[in-house]
Formats: C-alpha cells, sequence, structure tokens
C-alpha cells in the first residue's frame, strides 16, 4: 500500500469517483447561489444606503450596487429570506464536508502546478475552500453568539462572501460542464465502473454503496435541517428545533413569553428610567419638539398590527398581536404629513443598532407601529417596555426597544 | 535547452486573474482591520480541515472497520457508523452551545436557560444508537428465521 498521500493508489476508498463528486457538486452549486443571494439581500433589508447607523460596512464600494429600498410587504419577506439563509447554511454542511472530502486527493496532485492556468486555479481553490469554510464558520458561531473570530460579524460574512463567491463562480464556470457531463454519463451507463483522476487506481473492498454513502450525506442534512427550522417558527414547532439556539421552550409564558434577542437586564435598562415618571419620548421634526409621557401616548389613536419578529441569526417569532401608535401619526405630529425617514433611538448605552433609520416607506406604512402593548398587555421589559417599534418586514435589530427619541427628517 | 512553462488554457487564465482583482477589490476591504487574524482563519480554515479533521473521522473509520472485520460482521460497520457520524457532525455544528461555554451569555442575552443543549446532544445520541441497534436486532432476527432449521 502506498504510504503517501501523493501517491494516488494511497487513496483506497471505493467511493470517490466523478458521479459521487458531480452530485455533491450540483447540490452545492444550486444551495450556495441560494444562500449567497439571501445574504445580499439580508444586507439590502438593513437600508445600509440609508444612514451610516445602519450600515456595518461602510467601504463597500461598488459592492453595494443592487442595494433598493426594503419593502413591507409581505410581512414575512425578512422572516423567509433570513430564515432560508441559516437554516439552509446549516444543513448544507454535510454535503459541503462530503464534497471536500471526495475531493482531498486533488490536494496532493503532484506536480504541483502542469501550467500557468493550473497554477491559478489552485490559488483559487485555497479562496474557494478557505472562503466557504470561512463563511460556514463563521455564520455557525455567530448564530451561537460565539464571537471568537477576528473583528466584526458583519464586515467578515460579508466581505468574505464575496471572495468566497468569486472563487464559487470560477469554479462553477471550470467544472459544471464536466459535472453535467459525468451525471449524463453515469445515467446512460447504470452502475458501470467509472473511470477518472478522482477513482482510486486499488479501491478497498466497498462498505457502503456510492448511493448509501449519498443517504448518509442527505440523513445528516435531514437531521440538522429537522433540528434548526423550528426556530423560525412559534409553539410546537419551535420545540422540534432541538439543537437550535431559538429552539426548544419559548423564554417565558403568557402575552410576553415570546423569544428575545437581547433582554432588558443585558442591554442595561433600569426600571427607574423606564418608570411613568422618568420616562419621556422625545419626537422632533419640521415644527420642533415633543414630549410624551407614556399616558400621553396612549391618548393618542392607537392601531394594532400582526407582526413578526424576525432576526438575522435566523430565529423568527410568529405574528405577534402588537398596538400602538402609528409611526407615520408621530411623524405627523412634528410637520412631516408626508411621512419622512427618521432616526430612532434607544435608552440603550451600548451596542451596534442601539440607534437605527427607518426609510419613508417603512414609516408611511400603516402597519409601523410604535407598539406600547403586546398580545393585549403592556410590553415587558425584555420586549421594549415603555415603547418600541415594530416595522413590517424588517429585521430585528431595526425593531428598536425602550426607544427614547424619534428624529424625523434628520438623516 | 530549458522548455518554457505551459499556459494551459488562455479561457481559463483570463477567468482567474479577473476573479482575482475582483477578490483583492474585496480583499483590501477583509484585511482592513485584523489583517493578520483574518488570513489566519481563511487558510486555516482549509489547512485544519484538510490536514486535521479529514484524517482524524477517516482514522476513526477505519478503526470501526477494523473492530467489526476482526469479529466477521464487516457488512454491519454501517450500524455503527451511521449514528456516531450524525452525532459527531450535530457536536461539531453546535459545539459553542453543547459544550456549555456560551450558557452564561444565552441566559443574560436571550433569557433561555443556556446549558441545555449537552442534555439535549446526549439523547439524541442515546436516539441514534438505540435505534440502530433496534434495526440491527430485527435485521439479525429476520435472518435467523429465513435460515433453514437445525436438522436433530
Amino acid at each position: 500500500m502506498a504510504r503517501s498521500p501523493f501517491s494516488p493508489a494511497f487513496w483506497r476508498s471505493p467511493l470517490r469517483g466523478p458521479w459521487f463528486t458531480s452530485v455533491l457538486g450540483v447540490v452545492l452549486l444550486g444551495g450556495i447561489t441560494v444562500l449567497f443571494v439571501t445574504g445580499l439581500v439580508s444586507y439590502a433589508a438593513y437600508n445600509p444606503d440609508l444612514s451610516p447607523v445602519n450600515d456595518q460596512t461602510p467601504d463597500k464600494g461598488i459592492l453595494g450596487f443592487y442595494l433598493f429600498a426594503w419593502p413591507t410587504h409581505p410581512v414575512w419577506l425578512y422572516r423567509l429570506t433570513q430564515g432560508v439563509h441559516v437554516t439552509l447554511g446549516i444543513t448544507l454542511i454535510p454535503v459541503l464536508l462530503a464534497k471536500l472530502w471526495s475531493v482531498v486527493p486533488r490536494l496532493f496532485t503532484l506536480p504541483p502546478a502542469r501550467s500557468v492556468a493550473h497554477a491559478l486555479e489552485r490559488i483559487s481553490l485555497l479562496l474557494l475552500v478557505g472562503g466557504g469554510l470561512f463563511e460556514f464558520t463563521t455564520g455557525v458561531l455567530n448564530v451561537q453568539l460565539d464571537y471568537v473570530f477576528p473583528g466584526s460579524f458583519y464586515p467578515l460574512h460579508f466581505y468574505g462572501a464575496w471572495v468566497f463567491f468569486t472563487a464559487f463562480v470560477v469554479h462553477a464556470a471550470l467544472k459544471v460542464p464536466a459535472a453535467v457531463r459525468n451525471l449524463r454519463r453515469a445515467q446512460e451507463a447504470g452502475e458501470a465502473r467509472e473511470t477518472g483522476e478522482l477513482v482510486s487506481p486499488s479501491p478497498a473492498e466497498p462498505t457502503v454503496s456510492r448511493r448509501g454513502a449519498l443517504g448518509l450525506v442527505g440523513g445528516a442534512s435531514l437531521l440538522l435541517f429537522g433540528t434548526t427550522a423550528g426556530q423560525s417558527f412559534d409553539g410546537p414547532l419551535r420545540e422540534t428545533a432541538v439543537l437550535a439556539p431559538h429552539g426548544g421552550p419559548e423564554p417565558g409564558s403568557g402575552p410576553g413569553g415570546f423569544q428575545i434577542n437581547k433582554t432588558a437586564g443585558y442591554a442595561g435598562i433600569s426600571a427607574a428610567e423606564t418608570s411613568e415618571e422618568a420616562w419621556r419620548l422625545v419626537v422632533t421634526g419640521r415644527t420642533g419638539t415633543v414630549r410624551l409621557s407614556r399616558a400621553d401616548l396612549l391618548r393618542l389613536p392607537l392601531h394594532s398590527s400582526a407582526l413578526p419578529i424576525a432576526c438575522v441569526e435566523g430565529w423568527a417569532t410568529s405574528d405577534q398581536w402588537w398596538r400602538g401608535v402609528r409611526l407615520r401619526d408621530l411623524a405627523e405630529l412634528v410637520g412631516h404629513g408626508d411621512p419622512s425617514d427618521v432616526l430612532v433611538e434607544s435608552l440603550q448605552r451600548h451596542g451596534a443598532f442601539r440607534r437605527a433609520a427607518l426609510r419613508a416607506n417603512q414609516v408611511a406604512d400603516p402597519r409601523s407601529l410604535l407598539a406600547l402593548q403586546v398580545n393585549g398587555e403592556d410590553l415587558t421589559p425584555d420586549h421594549g417596555y415603555p415603547a418600541r417599534v415594530i416595522v413590517p418586514a424588517a429585521p430585528g435589530v431595526l425593531n428598536t426597544k425602550w426607544v427614547a427619541r424619534m428624529a424625523f427628517g434628520e438623516l | 535547452m530549458r522548455r518554457r512553462p505551459a499556459i494551459g488554457s488562455p479561457f481559463t487564465v483570463l477567468l482567474l486573474v479577473c476573479s482575482f482583482a475582483l477578490t483583492g477589490y474585496v480583499g483590501v476591504r477583509l484585511l482592513v482591520g485584523d489583517w493578520f487574524g483574518v488570513s489566519l482563519w481563511f487558510v486555516g480554515a482549509a489547512l485544519l480541515h484538510d490536514l486535521v479533521l479529514l484524517p482524524l473521522y477517516t482514522v476513526a473509520d477505519r478503526a470501526v472497520v477494523t473492530v467489526f472485520q476482526a469479529a466477521g460482521h464487516r457488512d454491519l460497520v454501517g450500524y455503527a457508523r451511521v449514528p456516531a457520524a450524525l452525532s459527531g457532525l450535530l457536536l461539531l455544528v453546535w459545539f459553542p452551545l453543547i459544550s456549555g461555554q456560551m450558557a452564561d451569555r444565552d441566559r443574560s442575552v436571550t433569557g433561555l436557560c443556556g446549558d441545555r443543549f449537552l442534555a439535549r446532544w446526549l439523547l439524541i445520541t442515546a436516539v441514534l444508537f438505540g435505534g440502530s441497534a433496534l434495526l440491527l436486532v430485527l435485521r439479525l432476527r429476520r435472518a435467523a428465521k429465513q435460515r433453514p432449521p437445525a436438522v436433530h
């Protein structure tokens, strides 16, 4: 038996071959394209071009070429796109690992480069494999709040995605024709013995068929999907997400028992500053400044909307029944009859999104509220008492909690 | 006379140079902060996977096959391999949660009980191996029934 991994005979698994690699490659071609697109969509959902407070990658240059005003219809839009992004990413991990396993003999190819093109392609493959693992690792760590990576998640995951996807497109352009050819040939030839670079010249006796191995990969994906997807729903479905960060039982019971992104304790919000006597909402606009107590707000026309909370980490709640003052009514109060953009500030002193900007279309939507109550009761401290923003289809962090100040037309 | 190095497909070369230019444009933005740390993570992720994780699980799999082979049951290796692979994968993906290192942060940030994941992973592992054992017993019993009865 060959002792060196640089010898083709060192690699003895009878599973490796063009068919196995091509099947996994085609799955990743579709899957990673969806991940990239939903990732770009998530960046657009933050409205980063509206205000610097919404933008974690201000030096993006042309990479923001596609940005657009994020809509408020349908209300579950971000819940869907980001749920797909995170859940699909986790589901694809076994496929990615199997794909890398299937081509690992290529890493040890001798001579290291047959031509200039081959040398460049191998550099690109380092960016592909390193970039892919970097993206999956940072994503998986971020949803578990384990911020061990070297920098802020947003720029690392955003710029890393562009490096990865660039190498991915090149790889697809060079390999998809061969993959399709391999699959066609396999369909015609049936289970006939394969030939090609990846096929071991001295295969060991098989312990599992290629279809069996593919079944294991698919089963592993299904297991990850089944233990994660439920965190995008409330109730019994969330209970099925047994290993997901926001799976299992809700944090509490009753009207305010649904999922919390950051608790009041973690955000450093004290009961003293949110009390009826201390707290005042400051609204500024064209006609000056208005200070409103919570009782003042409750005397304004109140409206209800059923809206979900959807987090960049991929979890979401089902629709909650919010009640409060329409954002466009608050805008009108300070002279913005034609709703304008607004800068919302929280009582929170730290944290990237203690200030967030909303676009005019979000302010104008009649379902956008400064909510005072949820599911028929006053907001709990963890859900933003005395008042919080809730906007249809917006990422969770733009639904500012513990609102202290709203500045219309100030962006 | 020295042989000139081969160029290879001109299309491939052009495509790759184009991609490297775009990667350079993105790369300077990616590396603007902790350039060393980010490069280390990029290259380290590939090396750690190819030279540590993959050989580790390959050796572990070989060991399982060897044990079954020694017992004369090479055909039954899947009954150990499948639950072990699934359980190991869950541990790999959710290690920060399962190891409990995030438990305190989890509780203060989300209000959820953070140390619930180790117990759940152990239970899933028990179900996977238990289910596999059950399937194995059923298969062995079916095989025993199909065998002609011994003649006395």
